[in-house]
């Protein structure tokens, strides 16, 4: 986004707790974010839970660009806190949103950003209660930087955890892989492209909670974001010590995507997706568990995926690739940098 | 398709039957070393044929002598490296591209274009691009020779790091590894060179070449080919990646080369000295030579201590049978350039083959 | 050794053209070709077109073309 130097911008002040700062909460935050201006300001939101059983998650995103196809830091950081939240067996209740801004970001940027939180809050239902606004200098943090933590109430019918997978049990992936990441990618400085791809960035707690409503066996989720699909197996297999099987021509990808991750030389398992999850679920359950899944938007691509394996000798992840071979699928080492060899 | 694959690997399967020996097939691109592994076609082989993966990753068989020359030149401050991602993170004397500070001038880029944009928009810089890679990536640097000659721009030079395939086949059948049965010949180099330029190999050496893409159902149909070959007792140069690969190949590509380049002796990482099998900038762009504009001799450097990186490069060992493998030399720590680059045979062994042993 | 995947070109001025991969959209020169017009099947290389296609071969040889991936029209059969 070109800079426009007239525009008003966040200054240092802002941050201080002084006068800016109240006006800033108070003409530009909360009027974008609460569905009504609350009659008190306190250090600190009072919930009334309805059981003592909650989940509680933090995250910070730091993503660039901040506006992307499909997306933006602020609709991520929602959709994040509401995926770990999900992922957990939880019905997401409230978020708290803490910003770190670098003086010089335009207030009209700023605006954006809090309007898509608002929007992407309302649509999963999670309430933001509490925050905090901070700035820094000028070349101490790149734009904006946004922490939440969120709380959510675990639901009865959630029994999840790595001690509960056995071998013979199934796993279901929710949709498409590496939509995130490679339109991330695609809009990095250097390999620049424009594409059709769009992050996958969504909330998917509607469509877990109806899962562990409705079905008894499933026993663990997570969502596959840095490091993807292959980070999530592995950790899975480690935490276990059992093996996965996957079969490549099971696992749904966007030709789009697939067709960057060619170009760039990127193995799509290990790219970030934002509006995913992984679940292991009990063998008499999987039918219905991907059936569920496909009634629902963020699902109709979900499919069983592969097996949880006794292990031979070492706890590894396998895939069945499309011509019939075998390949181990190793946790990701740090970032991929795109090779043209 | 899968009734292809099936066909292809029947034929393998009875051709492994016939010889009575292994078949030993020797692919020179790391392109294909990765391909191969990614769509899992070993697991697919007959006992009796060996995929052998040799020098053909650009990265592995760069000296280290390069990289510090890397590491020296990125440290002076008005200079700006260019350079493929595949370079970032070779480590040389006291780290790599990626891990030195500050990292500020060192630019990955996707395209040679992009390297020569950088020098006009640094008119204060001097712009060093690192041009590694086969014949299939030296047109393009080529290219931003010629141009930085035609618009003056003078702040801008190459280091050359370009290295020829079919030297390297040779160096290779002459001494370093007689036990290859046949190449499977990289599709993109041949693209720009020819699948005619394997022609004496074949006159020569009387090994078959067979040069396929890198879709799964090509390498297993050039394998099938060479499989075929071998049984009739024939040899010879052919093609099965009709979509992109010509006897000529690329004329005006190789045009390009030879505009710029002549081919001089160089030092291959695990393969020793190999006559004119590197592409050293001609005379008549001395001036955007790095080596010339900066007085840089390169001495080759010893193998660190225990590493068979060489050994692997020439098809003589697995990765699995160096002492380091997995132990001491892993993808996050890595002593060889085998294991450092994603498309060193190490790495895609380690990335996709193995299981990690209990310790 | 030598990512390179073949795209259209759908843009095309002197020697800079923009190529489509299946729906991702790249510059690139065609410095190395002789005759290229729109509408032709190359091969991208490091940001150069070095090879024009021909169609009926890539069918043969690219996935991608040749079979198109059908997740979004039917899913995978329900296994289990």
């Amino acid at each position: 986004m070109m800079r426009n130097t007239d525009a008003p911008k966040i200054l240092l002040a802002h941050g201080d707790g002084g006068l800016l700062s109240d006006e800033l909460i108070r003409k530009t935050i909360l009027p974008h974010l609460a569905k009504e201006m609350p009659s008190e300001l306190n250090d600190a939101a009072r919930l009334e839970l309805s059981s003592k059983s909650i989940c509680f998650t933090t995250d910070s995103y730091v993503v660039k660009p901040l506006f992307f196809n499909g997306g933006d830091i602020g609709k991520l950081a929602v959709c994040g806190t509401v995926n770990d939240l999900a992922v957990s067996g939880a019905r997401p209740l409230a978020l708290s949103l803490s910003f770190i801004i670098e003086t010089g970001l335009e207030i009209e940027l700023f605006e954006k950003i809090l309007e898509s939180i608002k929007k992407t809050a309302e649509e999963n239902e999670i309430s933001i209660v509490t925050g905090d606004t901070k700035t820094v200098e000028a070349g101490s943090a790149d734009k904006i930087f946004i922490n939440t933590a969120g709380i959510g109430i675990r639901m009865d019918e959630a029994d999840l955890g790595f001690s509960k997978i056995r071998a013979g049990d199934k796993v279901l992936l929710s949709g498409t892989i590496g939509d995130h990441g490679m339109t991330i990618i695609s809009q990095r400085e250097g390999i620049k492209f424009e594409t059709e791809m769009n992050s996958d960035c969504a909330g998917i707690a509607k469509l877990t909670c109806k899962l562990l409503e409705s079905i008894k066996g499933i026993k663990f989720m997570r969502d596959p974001t840095r490091g993807g699909l292959a980070a999530t197996l592995n950790e899975i297999s480690k935490q276990t010590g059992l093996s996965i099987e996957i079969d490549q021509n099971l696992i749904p990808i966007n030709p789009t995507v697939q067709a960057a991750a060619d170009v760039l030389g990127l193995d799509v398992l290990g790219v970030a997706n934002e509006g995913k999850f992984v679940a292991i679920v009990s063998a008499e359950s999987a039918d219905d568990c991907v059936k569920i899944c496909r009634q629902h938007p963020l699902g109709k691509v979900a499919s069983i995926i592969g097996t949880i394996l006794e292990t031979q000798d070492v706890p590894a992840v396998e895939m069945i690739t499309k011509i019939g071979g075998r390949r181990i699928v190793q946790m990701p080492y740090g970032l991929e940098l795109p090779r043209i060899c | 398709m899968l009734d292809r694959i099936y066909k292809a690997q029947n034929l393998i399967s009875e051709a492994c039957k016939k010889q009575g020996r292994a078949i030993n097939i020797m692919e020179v691109c790391g392109t294909h070393t990765v391909a191969i592994f990614r769509s899992g076609i070993r697991a697919t082989l007959p006992e009796g044929l060996n995929l052998l993966s040799g020098p053909g990753c650009p990265v592995c068989v760069t000296d280290q002598s390069y990289i510090d020359t890397v590491l020296e030149l990125a440290d002076k401050s008005d200079v700006l490296i260019a350079t493929y991602g595949d370079m970032i993170r070779v480590p040389g004397h006291g780290g790599s591209l990626e891990t030195r500070q500050p990292a500020n001038n060192v630019k990955v880029v996707f395209s040679s274009q992009d390297a020569i944009q950088i020098a006009k928009d640094n008119s204060d810089k001097t712009v060093i691009f690192l041009a590694v890679g086969f014949e299939t990536t030296a047109p393009a640097t080529g290219v931003i020779v010629m141009q930085a000659a035609r618009e003056k721009i003078e702040n801008f030079c190459i280091l050359s790091g370009h290295k020829l395939v079919v030297p390297a086949m040779r160096a290779l059948l002459s001494g370093k590894n007689d036990k290859i049965d046949a190449f499977l010949c990289p599709g993109h180099v041949s693209v720009i060179i020819g699948y005619g330029a394997y022609e004496e190999i074949v006159r020569d050496f009387k090994r078959p070449c067979v040069v396929a893409g890198f879709e799964p159902i090509q390498i297993i149909e050039g394998l099938a080919e060479i499989c075929h070959q071998l049984v009739e007792g024939a040899a010879e140069t052919k093609s099965i990646y009709k979509a992109a690969v010509t006897e000529k190949g690329n004329l005006k590509a190789q045009q390009i080369i030879s505009e710029c380049f002549e081919a001089a002796d160089g030092y291959w990482r695990g393969l020793g000295k190999i006559d004119k099998s590197t592409l050293k900038l001609k005379d008549k762009y001395s001036r955007f030579d790095a080596y010339q504009r900066y007085n840089i001799t390169e001495t080759p450097h010893a193998e660190l201590e225990g590493c068979r990186c060489g050994e692997v490069l020439c098809g003589l060992i697995r990765p699995p049978e160096c002492s380091l493998f997995g132990k001491k030399c892993t993808p996050q720590s890595p002593v060889g350039p085998c294991m450092v680059s994603s498309e060193g045979t190490c790495a895609a062994y380690y990335k996709y083959g193995t299981r990690r042993k209990k310790s | 050794m030598c990512l390179a995947i073949p795209a259209r070109i759908i843009e095309l001025t002197g020697d800079n053209a923009v190529v489509d991969a299946m729906g991702n959209h790249f510059k690139a020169k065609t410095t190395l070709l002789k005759d290229v017009k729109l509408g032709d099947l190359v091969l991208v290389h490091a940001g150069f077109a070095i090879t024009i296609v021909d169609e009926e071969e890539a069918r043969e040889t690219w996935e991608l073309i040749a079979e198109i991936n059908d997740y979004n029209k039917t899913p995978n059969k329900i296994s289990g």
